[in-house]
């Protein structure tokens, strides 16, 4: 496999915040069309590492390519490649689910059909015309997925997409992500506090604590180490904590 | 058309649009609380109508006394009427407008009590053959009233309607308070606009994390802030609209100088204030901490700047400080153009300077901005 096969490749990436060490010499690598879990306790270093992916941190050493592309000269392409849900984004209260999609769909030059696709993808046709404030906690995790995806992105990066929803609207997320890999051959860097999550979902698995990552590889691969029979075993084996701490 | 409503600017200015007038308390402090302030103030300051003065009257009969009635007493007994504790006399003049006054009977103790509560401006004190004044001297409306009482018991009330031929009483729009009021209610809705509704609504936005999510697409940040301003304007000017429609009808307010330097003011101002809106709400993601400077910045200027009385009542070394405050820049030109027929020739610096800070302010505000 050539480099230029993953979409996203971190070299022995370091950051630090005044005396805080957040990350500590992290490489990672994700093939296209690959689903990627990144498992750690608060205070891990996670949101670091995906918001210098994302090109909003930039690391103090190490590199970052997106399809073979840094920030620092590709901006703009990499907005292109990219889709992305924050934990805990607010969308404006007073505009309607459609008329956000609309926004957001402007900013990548794309029109009403494109915003139609989208809402039957997430299953939110429905509730076009309702006002942001008005839709439930899922409903707006699947409009924040929908607008998230708008662009075809070819890297998804989701920061705990589901915490805070109940089972059912948590199926209706994976069961998106799913069609899109079938589809679309999208990546997909998650973010959970859910194990279930990170094993219905994703190919492979990263726990990362204190900076640095403790193990990763498939689910099997990664309960061979040391025998663990579930993922919650081997958590607290690596870090000493449950991952909801 | 496809083309224009697929755009990143269009959409950003409906959706700053959308947001605006789909939240109906913004609509009634923008648009109906300052005409309800206008409507308010130009009454209660313009209507020439009747004084009332309220006064007390507190009675001295010693042993010693051979009277058994005071001074003051006696002439409103005579001259006045008396209900219960309370004696009250018309003082006329078409001119000036009457003046009421009442005198209300009680001990030393209530009326300081009513003096404290601001029920009385003044404690008569009557004795059988001296009458004294107890009131504070830094007190405008009482020191009218005893001028009114002092020339009331040497003279009569007479007094008040002698003379009358050396009164012109001014009705001609331009003097009268109201027109004072509405050029500075129309400069501070600029303002007010401007850092509520830029201001608040980025800190409010970077509170939220949507600035961030915004960065994080091939959005144009110029575009985000251009749609801001844009639809706050749009606002502004709809809200100066109804505001000066509402005084030309009711008051018959009406514009003397230039419009086109009334228009090009009143951009002047919007530019000024957006530009300091967008430097003050440059870097907090903290919705109180936002709440906090804007009302650092609006607050102290809508007191000294003259917007409600002259702002020449401050001591004369704030008067060169205050001449150059943008709140004071926008009402004095306006004011000018309004009552003085004031022309493009006597407000372009005005203009131009409330232009550079604006600019100035967005560049350096642009330059710090933090969006996430």
């Amino acid at each position: 496999m050539t480099e230029l096969d993953y979409i996203v490749d971190v070299r022995n990436v370091k950051k630090s915040f005044k005396d805080v060490q957040a990350v500590k010499g992290v490489s990672l690598r994700i093939e296209q069309g690959e689903f990627l879990a990144l498992l750690g306790p608060n205070g891990a270093g996670k949101t670091t590492l995906v918001e210098m992916i994302e090109g909003i941190q930039h690391p103090d050493e190490g590199e970052i390519f997106i399809e073979g592309k840094q920030w620092k000269n590709h901006q703009h392409e990499l907005h292109q490649l990219i889709g992305l849900s924050l934990q805990e984004t607010r969308f404006m209260d007073k505009l309607t689910a459609y008329e956000t999609m609309r926004l957001f769909a402007s900013f990548y030059k794309l029109d009403s059909r494109r915003v139609d696709e989208v809402f039957k993808l997430i299953g939110l046709e429905e509730k076009k015309k309702s006002y942001v404030n008005n839709l439930s906690g899922g409903q707006r995790q699947r409009l924040a997925l929908g607008v998230a995806v708008l662009n075809k992105p070819k890297i998804l990066l989701l920061d705990e997409p589901t915490t805070g929803l109940d089972p059912n609207a948590r199926h209706e997320i994976w069961n998106i992500l799913l069609d899109l890999k079938k589809e679309q051959n999208t990546s997909l860097l998650l973010t959970s506090h859910y194990m279930e999550e990170a094993e219905y979902l994703c190919d492979r698995i990263v726990i990362m604590d204190q900076g640095t990552i403790l193990a990763g590889g498939t689910l099997e691969e990664i309960l061979k180490i040391g025998g663990h029979r579930s993922l919650d075993e081997l958590f607290i084996t690596l870090t000493g904590r449950h991952i909801y701490e | 058309m496809n083309r224009i409503t697929n755009h990143q600017l269009y959409r950003l200015i409906a959706a700053h649009f959308a947001e605006i007038i789909r939240e109906p308390a913004v609509l009634f402090w923008g648009i109906v609380f300052p005409i309800l302030m206008a409507w308010g103030l130009g009454i209660a300051f313009t209507q020439k109508g009747e004084t009332h003065l309220k006064m007390a009257i507190v009675k001295t009969i010693t042993a010693s006394d051979t009277l058994k009635e005071t001074k003051l007493a006696v002439y409103l007994l005579t001259n006045g009427t008396k209900k219960d504790n309370t004696y009250s006399i018309v003082l006329k003049n078409e001119k000036l407008g009457d003046v009421n006054l009442t005198f209300f009977e009680t001990s030393w103790a209530n009326a300081f009590k009513m003096l404290k509560k601001g029920q009385v401006s003044l404690i008569v004190e009557d004795k059988p053959d001296d009458t004294k004044y107890h009131f504070d001297p830094a007190n405008a409306e009482a020191k009218t009233a005893y001028q009114l009482m002092s020339n009331l018991s040497s003279y009569g009330s007479a007094f008040y309607n002698a003379n009358q031929s050396c009164i012109e009483p001014l009705t001609l729009k331009g003097t009268r308070y109201v027109d004072f009021l509405i050029p500075g209610l129309l400069a501070m809705g600029i303002m007010m606009s401007c850092s509520w509704g830029i201001s608040y609504t980025i800190i409010d936005r970077r509170s939220k994390k949507l600035l961030r999510r915004m960065v994080a697409t091939p959005m144009r940040k110029s575009n985000f802030l251009l749609a801001l301003i844009t639809a706050r304007f749009t606002m502004n000017v709809a809200e100066a609209a109804l505001l000066f429609l509402f005084a030309w009808l009711y008051f018959g307010t009406s514009v003397q100088g230039s419009w086109p330097a009334l228009i090009a003011l009143f951009i002047a101002g919007n530019i000024a204030f957006s530009g300091i809106s967008i430097l003050i709400s440059s870097h907090t993601a903290n919705p109180e901490i936002g709440n906090g400077i804007i009302n650092a910045l609006v607050t102290p200027m809508m007191v000294v700047s003259g917007i409600f009385f002259s702002y020449h009542n401050f001591p004369d070394w704030t008067i060169p400080i205050i001449q150059y405050l943008p709140l004071t820049m926008i009402a004095d030109s306006f004011r000018s153009i309004f009552n003085e027929g004031a022309g493009f020739l006597d407000v372009w610096r005005e203009a131009l300077v409330l232009t550079s800070i604006g600019t100035v302010s967005f560049i350096l505000g642009l330059k710090i901005f933090k969006w996430y």
